[in-house]
Parts: C-alpha cells; structure tokens; sequence
C-alpha cells in the first residue's frame, strides 16, 4: 500500500513526463492492438469469401478430378450418383461442369477455365442469375472483373470461345458478355469464365454430366455417392489454411517488430526516466527505503504506466478502433490480381484473444522493462547513488 | 506554546536518562578504496564515540574523509576494517535491509544539495519518512506541520523544490530529516550552498532543534559559520583524527 501510494504520487507529481510514457505505451497498445487487428480481419474475410463464393458447406468431386491439374478436367465429368441428383433436385447441391476452353478476346488467345453453372442457384454468392439473359443464340458468359481487366473485355462484347468437346472433337462459338461481376476471390475470377451448364453439357456432349457439385451450407453428409469423393469445408479451405499458416511466421515476425519498436520505446523513457532518478533512488536509501521497495516503487510505478496506457488507448484510440471495425478502411489497391483475397474495404477483427494477450504482455514488458533498470541503480551503493554517479 | 513547553520537559528527562549513552561508536575503523591496482586509505585509525545529544562537527579540508566518515555513521558504506556502532546496532554485521531500518527509524539525513524529490511538494517531501514509518495519514499530517512550522516554511507547503530559493530547500530537508523525531542526525555540509544570512538562520534551526529534541547532531563542513555553533569539533586530515576538541561556550549560540 506504501509503495502504491508512492508510485501514485510520483506518477502524477512528474506530470508531462509520465503522460509522454504513457502516451508512448498508449501508442504501442493501439498500434499492435490496430495492425492485428487488420490482420485478422483479413484473414477472416478471405475465408469468408472463399466460404461464400466457393466452398459452401462442401463438395462432391468426381473422382477423377484434381483442380490443380487441368490435364484430368477432360476425363473427369460424369453423372452424379442418385443420392446427390436428389440433392440437385432439392437445390441442396449445385452441379458444376468444368472444362478448359480457349477465348480469343480482340483477336488474342487466351486458355480459361470454362465453368457451366446452374443460373438460378443460390447456393454460392456469384451472380449467376445474370446468365439468364436472353441472348440472341449467343454464349452467355459470366466473367469476374480481373478476367475484363486482363481481357479488355466490356459488358455486351462477344469474342470466340473454342472447346474440346467429349469426342476429343474441337468446336468453337460466339459468346457474349453478359456480366461483370465484382469479387474479392480471385478463383473464380482470374481466367475463368461462367456460363450456364444445360449449354455447357450441349457444347461438350456431357448431358447431365457434372465435375464437381456444391452442398449448401447446413447439409448433411450424404449417402449412396459412390466413387463421388466428399471434400469438407475443412479439406476445401486446406489451400487457404496452408496460405495463412504459410503467413503466420510472417504475422508473427511482424508482431515481434511491433512488439520490439513499442518495448524499445517504453525502455527508452523507462531507462531515461530511472537513470535520471538515480539522486532519487540514493535519497529514498538514505531515508530508509531498501533496496527491494526501491526496485518494487519503480515496477509499480511502471504497472500503473502500463494501466494508464490502457486507459488512454481505450479513451482516445478505442473510438477510431471501433469506427474502422464498423466502417473498414479503405484498400488503396485492388489485390486480387495479386493472388490475395483481400476486400476494397478491409474490416479489422478485434478479438477478445487478442485484446487479453496484447494487454497481458504490454503491461509485462513495461513491468520488465522497469523492473531491470531499477535493479541494476538499487544495487548501486547508496552514496555514489546520492550524488548521481554512474558506476 | 504549552504544547512545546511540555515536549520540553519530556525531553529535558530523557536527556537526563541518556546523556551518558553513546549514539555512536566508531573503534579502529579503516576504508579504503580501490584505485587503479592498489587502494586509496580515506579514513584510518578512527576511534570516535558520539554522545546523546551532541551537537559536533567533523571538520578538514576537502578529501581529509569527513563524509567517508559520516557515511559509515550512516551505515550507507561498509568499513575495510574496524567497528560501527551506531544506536546500538553493529553496522559491520548489521544487513542492509536491517541498516536502512535504522535509517529509517532513528536516523535523519541533511545533504549539501539538498537532495530533495523534485516532483513532491514541501508537505510531500517531509512527510516522505513518515510514510515509509507507516505512520497514519492523520499523524502524518500534523508532525509535518509541526516540523515545518519548525523550520519556518508553513506558508510553502504546497510549493515544489523548483519554486523555492536555495536556504528554503535546504530547510525542507531539514524538515525532513527531523520530521520523525530521530536519534541521530547526520549533516554533510548543509550550508555549502547557501549565503551568510541563509547559513546563520539554518544553523540557528538545527541549534534550536538540537535543544528541544535532544537529537544528536553531526555535520561534516570545512565551513567556519558552522563551527561557531559546535560543541565538539572533530579535525581530520588525511584520514585520520589529529584534534577533538570540546568547546564549552560555542561562539554563536541562541
């Protein structure tokens, strides 16, 4: 109680000098708090628009079928299994149809991934509904706005489209661009191309031919699909995962900069601030202060920094923390050309994890931070300390 | 006044029961300290002892050892060799933590620059001791009033070492170092800073406290004003006592 009264009273009786150490440790709290934050918020929007556009509650593939592979999209198309027809049926599943097609937008070629998609499902978030438009025998194509970036492509230009059709047989016609959509995935932007699969299994000679098929969320793990392989949200996300965990060090490296840049700060005016006080230190010894109180005043004066710190950060960042959780900020680029699922408006994600860990460990940083120096000035002998010498 | 009159009283007794004690005692003491290889001796051969209610000077030109000398009074250095008792606790065996008690409790420290705490008020820098002496807030309140009013300094009790002129702040540490009424008070040069006037009117405090409180007081000083209010002068040279010296009728008394 002595020592708390004490600390408190040095606190405030040092005045500026204690409200530029709490600012620097307010400012290092916000910071950390702020780009994590950011950080998180990334992370989960890419998994939600990846969830959203994409995976859905999981999927069906045919069992020759390796996305990342487009040698084996000519092999693997078939007819679902009864169990997920019915799911079809139901609109519980979405049938998806891929092939690989040539496009000759402007004359140039251009190899696509060519995805027939049912057009008025409403199983993932892409605006499919679009493919619907009366089009005068043309192809209706769908394209992301990366895909008319790359391609030059605009709203109602046509261009050739060539496929290879189940025959190993090529044949070619005019599609029409019947929409451009704006997505945050890339993979389903960036050199595809959607159009309705009943003309997708007409121009390659799959009837009621799928190669993958989409569950809606919520459910249930079918029965009866036989070689059909069920790929859950968990196997689906694995390339997102790998690509944060891949991140992670990177994250982490990052938050030890943060960390180091705000602990180098608070040493300095802790350090600066002690070393300044080594007269104070040898007076408090001369009246009879011991050494562990000197050492446990100076802790607590930096504890009661630390929790000043917080007080600010909560009182003078909390409400811009809280105005771009609510309303995002502003991306200066557009990413997805990058290969980033990144949104135009990043929307930061403060958990409670990370609110507790930032705060636990400021507040034990500046406690070490002030614990050292004071440690090494109490073990000074008290008459060099009275007169302010260095040893 | 009655107030006063009574404590007087209290302590003209007790002056009686402990006039023959010794505050301190110091037996072939030596410290030296390390220079370069070898050792520089500050103080050698001291054999001193210090009675209750003692108002003596250690005095010597600068280096002769005076403050190594009141430091080890202060328990705030160890001796290379010799004894150092001091209110009955043998400073040589006694541990730091059981040496900053005595500090704490019985003993008052007055330094040339003052060494007060920059960001405490007076009121918050006499009362620091009490603090420490876990005294409660009420008590507190009134023994640094009292102690203030003693040095003359009621109407700054609320200014910060800052705003005060050098004989002020040094008569906030003297408020300080008496505030908890102790044994023992060690002084190194308290009017080194200060003009004749300044120096005349703190020396006449520590006179007047010395009196009423029966504290013992020693001050280290090569500074003459002070000597003219000492009963007992310590001369040193080199590290050593060459005089000791009882003086019956101090030149300047109250």
């Amino acid at each position: 109680m002595m020592l708390f009264h004490l600390a408190l009273k040095n606190l405030i009786g040092a005045g500026l000098r204690t409200w530029l150490n709490v600012f620097v440790t307010a400012l290092s709290f916000f910071m950390i708090i702020f780009i994590s934050g950011m950080y998180d918020g990334m992370r989960k929007h890419a998994r939600q628009v990846t969830i959203d556009t994409e995976v859905a509650g999981g999927s069906y593939w045919h069992p020759e079928f390796d996305p990342l592979d487009p040698f084996t999209f000519e092999d693997s198309h078939g007819q679902p299994p009864a169990s997920i027809q019915n799911a079809i049926q139901k609109q519980q599943a979405l049938p998806v149809l891929v092939s690989q097609a040539s496009i000759y937008p402007h004359g140039r070629i251009m190899p696509v991934v060519m995805k027939g998609i049912e057009p008025s499902q409403e199983i993932v978030n892409l605006p499919t509904h679009t493919l619907l438009e009366k089009t005068d025998g043309l192809i209706p194509v769908l394209i992301g706005s990366g895909m008319a970036d790359y391609t030059k492509l605009k709203l109602g230009d046509t261009f050739m489209i060539r496929w290879l059709d189940v025959h190993q047989s090529y044949d070619a016609d005019e599609g029409i661009v019947v929409h451009i959509m704006e997505t945050e995935n890339f993979k389903v932007d960036m050199g595809t191309i959607w159009i309705p699969i009943r003309k997708a299994q007409t121009m390659l000679s799959m009837e009621n031919e799928a190669t993958y098929v989409t569950i809606a969320k919520g459910v249930p793990l079918l029965n009866g699909t036989h070689n059909w392989i069920h790929r859950d949200i968990d196997y689906l996300m694995r390339d997102m995962e790998a690509m944060i965990e891949a991140d992670e060090p990177g994250a982490q490296i990052m938050y030890v900069i943060l960390l180091a840049l705000a602990g180098m700060g608070i040493f300095n005016s802790q350090i600066l601030s002690i070393f300044r006080r080594r007269k104070e230190i040898g007076t408090l010894m001369a009246v009879g202060m011991t050494r562990s109180r000197v050492v446990g005043l100076f802790t607590m004066e930096g504890g009661m920094n630390a929790f000043l710190a917080l007080i600010m950060t909560i009182v003078l960042g909390g409400p811009f923390l809280i105005y771009f959780a609510i309303y995002g900020i502003p991306m200066p680029i557009d990413y997805t050309e990058m290969g980033l699922i990144m949104a135009k408006r990043l929307m930061p994600v403060y958990s409670i994890a990370l609110l507790v860990s930032t705060t636990l460990f400021i507040a034990f940083v500046v406690l070490i931070l002030s614990y050292l120096p004071s440690r090494r000035i109490a073990k000074m002998k008290p008459t060099d300390a009275i007169r302010g010498k260095i040893t | 006044m009655l107030i006063r009159a009574s404590t007087r009283l209290m302590q003209s007794k007790k002056r009686e029961n402990m006039s023959n004690k010794n505050v301190v005692e110091i037996q072939n003491l030596l410290k030296q300290f390390p220079v370069g290889g070898g050792f520089f001796t500050a103080l050698k051969d001291v054999n001193l002892q210090f009675k209750t209610g003692e108002f003596s000077g250690l005095v010597g030109p600068s280096g002769s050892g005076k403050t190594t000398l009141l430091n080890q009074i202060g328990g705030l250095d160890s001796p290379t060799e010799g004894s150092v008792n001091v209110l009955n606790m043998d400073l040589v065996n006694a541990s730091h933590n059981q040496r900053a008690d005595l500090r704490k409790t019985k003993m008052g420290f007055i330094f040339q620059s003052y060494n007060l705490l920059p960001v405490y008020t007076v009121f918050e820098n006499v009362e620091l001791p009490l603090i420490l002496n876990k005294i409660e807030s009420k008590k507190r309140k009134e023994l640094v009033e009292q102690a203030v009013e003693w040095v003359g300094l009621t109407d700054k009790l609320e200014s910060r070492p800052s705003q005060l002129s050098g004989g002020e702040c040094q008569r906030t540490a003297i408020a300080r170092a008496i505030v908890h009424k102790p044994a023992l008070v060690l002084a190194d040069e308290p009017t080194a800073n200060l003009d004749a006037k300044n120096s005349h009117q703190i020396m006449k405090i520590l006179v007047n406290l010395n009196q009423e409180l029966d504290t013992s007081f020693i001050f280290a000083t090569h500074d003459e004003k002070i000597m003219e209010y000492l009963k007992r002068i310590i001369h040193l040279d080199d590290g050593q006592v060459t005089q000791d010296d009882i003086i019956e009728k101090p030149k300047m008394s109250l």
